[in-house]
């Protein structure tokens, strides 16, 4: 109980874990572009969490301008692939990634 | 300033967080589903705060909840979600992707059940006073390099994102 009580840097990589797996489960199993673009951006905050809180434990800021580096491309690649979806909503009429199986046998 | 009921308020958080994000991936409407991820985005911002990142906090306030999640629901407004909520929502490879999840997250547990020991005691308390002026000091000096080039990669995803959404290039 002590050790759930004190909460160390190994709490934060935990809950950062647990983030990460939410993001790759709503990556690998939705069919909607949108939300799966919304799970890519839970994966990149729980890599900014542990990036933080490994800052936070060697006491030097790396950890959080590699963070903030982290947010900028995150905002790039959200810039992007939202309109790439729009392009792709004006071909096909819908936003499920189903859909896209021209490569499929 | 020293930090006060810590455990309660990281619980707290972790809990808003982890909710949040499964009500990310599990909603029908992807306005919730922007509206969930805004509430994790905010809870991650105030766990930087615990951190001692009062400048990180701030960006991801500003920048992600702020910017990037507005630009979201721009686009959910754009796309017809009518359509896409009588749909299926999840596609039929999902046995796969969580039996994929599942290995990733055994993975998970045993590398942090194995590597506790390499973890200090307790973390040295950090001086949050200058923490924007110790940030901007590196990053215009030792990562001035990467700087400029997340700057170029901006100018490249502004001009990506224009051509990608107009109508006739």
């Amino acid at each position: 109980m002590e050790s759930l009580l004190h909460i160390s840097t190994l709490h934060y990589l935990v809950l950062g874990a647990a983030l990460f797996l939410l993001g790759v489960i709503g990556v690998l199993t939705r069919r909607n572009v949108v939300i799966v673009l919304m799970s890519i951006e839970l994966i990149l905050n729980a890599v900014n969490l542990n990036l933080v809180a490994f800052s936070r434990m060697w006491g030097g800021l790396h950890g959080q301008v590699f963070a903030i580096f982290v947010i900028t491309d995150a905002a790039a690649e959200a810039a992007v692939g939202l309109g790439i979806l729009i392009a792709f909503f004006r071909n096909k009429e819908t936003v499920n990634i189903d859909e896209v199986n021209l490569l499929k046998w | 300033m020293a930090p006060v009921a810590t455990p309660f308020f990281f619980y707290l958080l972790a809990g808003i967080m982890l909710i949040g994000g499964v009500m990310v991936i599990t909603r029908k409407n992807p306005v919730h589903s922007a509206l969930a991820l805004i509430v994790t985005l905010l809870a991650q911002a105030s766990i930087y705060l615990m951190l001692y990142a009062p400048f990180v906090a701030g960006v991801q306030i500003i920048l992600y909840a702020g910017g990037i999640m507005v630009l979201f629901l721009f686009v959910i407004m754009l796309v017809s979600i009518d359509r896409s909520i009588r749909e299926r929502q999840f596609n039929s490879q999902w046995v796969v992707g969580l039996i994929a999840a599942t290995a990733l997250g055994g993975l998970f547990i045993a590398v942090y059940t194995k590597g506790t020991s390499i973890f200090p005691e307790h973390a040295l308390p950090m001086i949050e006073n200058d923490n924007t002026q110790k940030i901007a000091t590196m990053l215009y000096g030792q990562y001035m390099f990467a700087f400029e080039i997340a700057s170029l990669l901006l100018l490249v995803a502004i001009i990506g994102a224009v051509v990608m959404a107009k109508k006739r290039i």
